[in-house]
């Protein structure tokens, strides 16, 4: 019997289906993790991410894909936070995203805030390849603990490649048994919500993005490469989500609210 | 190993540019994050195991040979401020130009030439670490600690704070130092075999966040 942990998979597949719209030939989930079509506006397939319990639970490990085809568009929310929970056993989650994206394609990925809980342990590494010519829009937010609450071990890398090539490599790790000053002045200072928008967009290459400070505890970031990163610490996941939306107008008029 | 040429490359006064750089503790006093021995401590604890790691992972990397273009690429995706970007290619070229007056060799030569404009800073420390003959252990102490006494001696000019105390927050700091050169040069030997993904990706979001607001300031004392 195993009381290790459940395991977990989901997969999404988006192609262009001809007609000018996205297909999803595969929308697979299996254990406490649930996918939902939802209502598409235009040419983009809408993808709601359910827990269909809460978790992932020490112990537990999920993995996520998502492959948007040349041309398809896709959109990936979630229906709500997910709580980074202690486990029954002990030990450390993981979470994998694993992300591909084709020439012409494009994917939103805009899923709700993780909460790290008191006493929880858990990995997360998300990784993201595109294709020359794939664009990308993906939110990350960190939240450290229930209100009031100390957070549990959180450690999230986030790789981007664009043709092969590493344009983003970060990982935070926070909490009990983290790096020393992992709360100190140069890396959170008492934050307890950090996240992060990236955008690539073939068009940076013709019109880079300038770097800046549009408001206190936000900056634009343009990286080596067609990619900006927006990066945000702020007190609460509110305070932060504020923040990072604020920030697409100064570089992509619109962009993550009309797919 | 030659003692005596680790002690050249790591002085302070080795003719390579470090000091017009504060690590970012200009940002942070001016945030009011830094306000004394304490906070700089915390300060400087937090840099050795983010940006410290990741700059002696290179380090240790370079120094036992792996391809210097690979690492520039994998710093330049560690390193999301164009701000941060841009001062470790410049002490990367102060750097080369220094070790390459005092270590002539072809190494540092091909550096130069597929860089022209500056590698990222600890990618040359660990070239030049090779030239004079030195190996990964000593790359990953000399980039841990310039990325702590950078901060420290910064703090004393910027905050009058007294050098006596300065020096004994990175004399307490050394023995967690010492750990974190440990797991930058294992780390090195992975990337030996494995390449530059297996590189820590430690992130410390205030100094990258900072950077950016301070190299737009006017009136900075130090240039990051």
């Amino acid at each position: 019997m195993n009381t290790a942990g459940v395991r977990a998979e989901a997969e999404i597949r988006a192609r262009a289906d001809g007609r000018g719209g996205t297909a999803l030939p595969v929308l697979e989930s299996r254990g406490p993790l649930a996918l939902r079509r939802t209502r598409g506006s235009g040419a983009a397939a809408h993808v709601t991410l359910v827990g269909a319990m809460s978790g992932p639970h020490g112990g537990d490990h999920f993995t996520v894909r998502a492959d948007v085809g040349p041309d398809a568009r896709l959109r990936v929310g979630s229906a709500a936070a997910t709580l980074a929970l202690p486990g029954q056993h002990g030990g450390q989650a993981r979470q994998d995203v694993r992300i591909t994206v084709a020439a012409g394609g494009e994917l939103h990925w805009l899923p709700e805030p993780l909460i790290s809980v008191t006493g929880s342990e858990l990995a997360v590494h998300t990784h993201v390849d595109l294709a020359p010519g794939a664009r990308l829009v993906l939110r990350e937010e960190l939240v450290l603990g229930r209100t009031g609450e100390d957070p549990g071990r959180l450690t999230s890398r986030l790789t981007v490649r664009v043709d092969g090539r590493p344009v983003l490599d970060q990982e935070l790790d926070c909490g009990p048994g983290a790096g020393g000053g992992w709360d100190g002045p140069a890396v959170l200072g008492g934050h307890r919500a950090v996240g992060q928008l990236v955008v690539c967009d073939p068009e940076f290459t013709e019109k880079p993005v300038e770097p800046g400070v549009p408001a206190d505890g936000l900056a634009v970031l343009p990286l080596t490469g067609p990619a900006v990163l927006v990066g945000a610490v702020a007190a609460d996941a509110l305070e932060l989500r504020g923040l990072l939306n604020r920030a697409p107008a100064f570089f992509t008029p619109g962009s993550p609210a009309s797919a | 190993m030659s003692r005596a040429a680790l002690l050249v490359l790591a002085d302070g006064r080795f003719p390579a540019g470090g000091h017009a750089h504060s690590g970012g503790a200009e940002a942070a006093v001016h945030a009011g994050r830094i306000t004394g021995a304490a906070s700089l401590e915390d300060f400087c604890r937090g840099r050795l195991h983010t940006t410290g790691l990741v700059s002696a992972a290179l380090a240790a990397s370079a120094a036992l040979g792996v391809d210097p273009a690979a690492l520039d690429a994998a710093a330049d995706a560690r390193t999301p401020s164009p701000a941060l970007r841009a001062a470790a290619r410049k002490l990367g070229r102060q750097l080369l130009r220094a070790a390459r007056a005092t270590w002539p060799g072809v190494e540092l030569d091909a550096l130069a030439r597929r860089f022209p404009k500056g590698a990222h800073q600890p990618v040359v420390l660990g070239v030049a670490a090779r030239a004079a003959g030195l190996g990964p252990q000593d790359a990953a102490h000399c980039a841990l600690y310039e990325s702590v006494g950078g901060p420290a001696t910064a703090t004393v000019r910027l905050l009058g704070l007294d050098p006596f105390d300065a020096t004994a927050v990175l004399a307490r700091l050394a023995p967690e130092a010492d750990r974190v050169a440990e797991a930058a040069v294992r780390a090195a030997h992975r990337v030996a075999e494995e390449g530059a993904d297996a590189l820590p990706a430690a992130s410390a979001p205030l100094l990258e966040l900072l950077a950016e607001a301070h190299a737009a300031r006017t009136g900075r004392l130090f240039a990051s």
